[in-house]
């Protein structure tokens, strides 16, 4: 073999007078990095198949792993980063496109960390959820322009399919296949518990999960996985995926490793072939194609049930959310370029799309100048990362936060961005029978309703300061959001005041 | 009576269980102390595992011991349905060992008596020690 010019990014460090060699760590590594030396009767560590996923060092009953950055570096070069330079070894060993999982990890401004909050002082007092009332359930789809009424004076009240929130929160769409069928039980029983949805993603709903339909969103994606009448009768309403923040201009892949038995019947292709979805649907090139396919399913499921339709937030993305505001759809989803993926060409994950924040403002804008805003309801993605990005979202134009990433932290993942690898070892982006029982859907269920019960707590904190009751009143309020160190660009698309004015 | 019981669809045969069980049970004051110097503490609970199925075993506390009946000493006794060992009476004839048909009574090298699971009755651990460090709620102490 020849010369490998790569270095490990991490290295493990064992305290010695801590570690009482129980091996744990070994026995729970997938990337076989620790192993136990019974001849020199020493745990031996291999750094350079370590991921940062934190697994060991959380399982380690004397607290005697750390794993810290490796302090090894090239020669210091403001241009030729070390990751710069290592991707090029690792292409040119391979011939290969990189492969990443999970969110954009560049440093490009967060606008969220650039907007503040209002609170109430003195005039319009601020409200304590403790004490008094405070309404965060939210209903999802078309609303009407104005109030009519039947020939005997009585208010015509048939409206459009909904959908029902209890708060402002949903699980994203993440397919059976590239996460583990424990994590999709934990969202499907958390979402069934809160009263909010969760989203089955491109792969099919598992018939186990059928009993969760009231609380499901089933997608139909490029590849229509696992799409029949049964799969679309199930669901609460349906989402037609166009895009995918974390890779835009591209379909989903899974490989054709975690395709085994459950997951081929649920996706309904032969096991162990690769999943590649087209990156275009190959029947839509227009708006009024997207029309048919809209209108296709509501025929199919007699117009009972609320269609979404996803995408990226891409250059303009205001342009496309006003033509799916009337190709019948009623809820748009846009999906920010952070927003995280199993699996995504790293070039596009990091390099495609724009954020969420801005994509979010001109939408609600362009379809308010445009009059069609109650045709639609928006629900954003992409790096909803606590209650307060929930609050600004709204404050912004949102009707609702799709949460992803915040919901798989919940159920253990740390980040480390292998999911591509299949070898997860907290149970989430696996199909390894062994791994995946590592999630306990028991404990996985009751961690995310205890993070959206968090979540829902502080979002009445924060409505109550600002005086707001409910969160149809703070919708849109930009009045509420100050930005900080943004330029008049920026403040002018985000269609918000810089903080002191 | 509360026992122990594991799940063995939730096992991840990591052994901590093992760890946590003989530290409680060491005396000493932590994980780190019972097995500084070399120390080996036995643990009384053994994980099983091959074919993809684990499961950690200790005594079942039976409603109708047959270990306590094989007892040549009194050693074993029955006390509000946990059976536990007066060591300073055991001999070490290893009846107990031979009768128990989950294997639960475990020898050492370290000592002659015999050692087994009184549920962390007798030390200072509150819950049973297995209970509380599963990492993965394989091990419950509830009512059947």
């Amino acid at each position: 073999m020849a010369l490998n010019y790569f270095q490990p990014l991490f290295d493990v460090i064992r305290d010695k007078d801590r570690c009482i060699k129980c091996q744990a760590c070994a026995r729970q590594c997938a990337n076989e990095v620790h192993r136990y030396d019974g001849d020199l009767d020493k745990m031996i560590s291999n750094s350079q198949q370590c991921v940062d996923c934190q697994r060991c060092v959380c399982i380690c009953p004397t607290g005697a792993l750390k794993i810290v950055d490796n302090p090894n570096k090239f020669r210091n070069n403001s241009n030729w980063s070390q990751q710069t330079m290592t991707e090029v070894y690792k292409q040119a060993e391979t011939g290969g496109v990189l492969l990443s999982a999970m969110g954009n990890p560049k440093e490009y401004p967060v606008y969220w960390d650039k907007i503040l909050l209002n609170a109430s002082q003195v005039t319009n007092p601020p409200i304590d959820p403790l004490r008094e009332p405070m309404e965060t359930k939210v209903f999802l789809g078309k609303k009407p322009k104005d109030v009519t009424f039947n020939e005997d004076g009585s208010i015509n009240t048939e409206t459009t399919p909904t959908l029902e929130l209890s708060t402002p929160i949903m699980f994203s769409a993440m397919s059976y296949g590239s996460i583990s069928r424990n994590a999709h039980e934990s969202l499907a029983r958390a979402a069934t518990e809160l009263g909010i949805y969760y989203n089955t993603g491109e792969g099919g709903l598992h018939k186990d999960f059928y009993q969760y339909g009231a609380n499901t969103i089933v997608q139909v994606a490029s590849g229509r996985f696992g799409v029949f009448k049964d799969y679309l009768e199930t669901g609460a309403a349906i989402e037609i995926k166009m895009g995918q923040g974390a890779k835009p201009g591209i379909g989903g892949h899974l490989p054709g490793a975690k395709i085994l038995e459950d997951v081929s019947r649920t996706r309904m292709i032969p096991m162990g072939t690769d999943a590649i979805s087209p990156a275009p649907h190959h029947d839509i090139y227009s708006i009024e194609d997207l029309r048919q396919l809209v209108l296709s399913l509501k025929e199919a499921t007699e117009y009972k049930k609320p269609v979404i339709v996803k995408i990226a937030a891409v250059h303009n993305v205001a342009a496309i959310a006003s033509g799916i505001a009337r190709s019948g759809a009623d809820i748009i989803a846009i999906d920010g370029y952070r927003g995280g993926t199993g699996a995504a060409p790293t070039r596009i994950r990091d390099n495609v799309g724009i954020p969420i924040e801005l994509a979010l403002a001109s939408v609600d804008q362009r379809l308010r100048d445009e009059g069609i805003r109650n045709e639609v309801s928006i629900v954003v993605a992409g790096s909803i990362r606590s209650s307060s990005d929930v609050v600004k979202a709204i404050a912004l134009g949102a009707d609702a936060c799709y949460i992803g990433t915040a919901a798989l932290l919940a159920l253990g993942c740390h980040l480390c961005r292998s999911c591509q690898t299949g070898k997860c070892n907290w149970g989430i982006a696996t199909q390894r029978p062994d791994l995946v029982k590592r999630l306990n859907p028991n404990i996985g269920y009751e961690r995310l309703v205890n993070l959206v019960h968090a979540w829902d707590h502080e979002i009445k904190e924060m409505m109550g300061g600002m005086g707001i009751n409910s969160v149809e009143a703070l919708r849109g309020n930009r009045l509420m959001l100050r930005g900080i160190g943004l330029n008049e660009k920026e403040l002018e698309i985000l269609g918000i005041q810089h903080a002191g004015q | 009576m509360k026992k122990v019981y594991v799940n063995e669809d939730w096992c991840l045969a990591c052994h901590l269980c093992e760890y946590y069980c003989a530290a409680a049970n060491s005396g000493a004051e932590n994980m780190i102390k019972a097995f500084a110097n070399g120390n080996k503490p036995i643990p009384r609970i053994r994980v099983e595992e091959g074919s993809g199925i684990n499961f950690a075993v200790q005594c079942r506390h039976c409603d109708n011991p047959i270990c306590v009946k094989s007892c040549i000493t009194g050693a074993l006794s029955v006390k509000d349905g946990v059976i536990s060992c007066d060591e300073s009476r055991c001999v070490g004839c290893y009846t107990c060992v031979l009768a128990c048909p989950y294997g639960c009574i475990v020898t050492s090298e370290n000592s002659k008596v015999i050692s087994k699971c009184d549920l962390c009755m007798k030390n200072n651990n509150g819950d049973p020690a297995c209970v509380k460090g599963c990492p993965n709620k394989a091990i419950v102490l509830e009512e059947r």
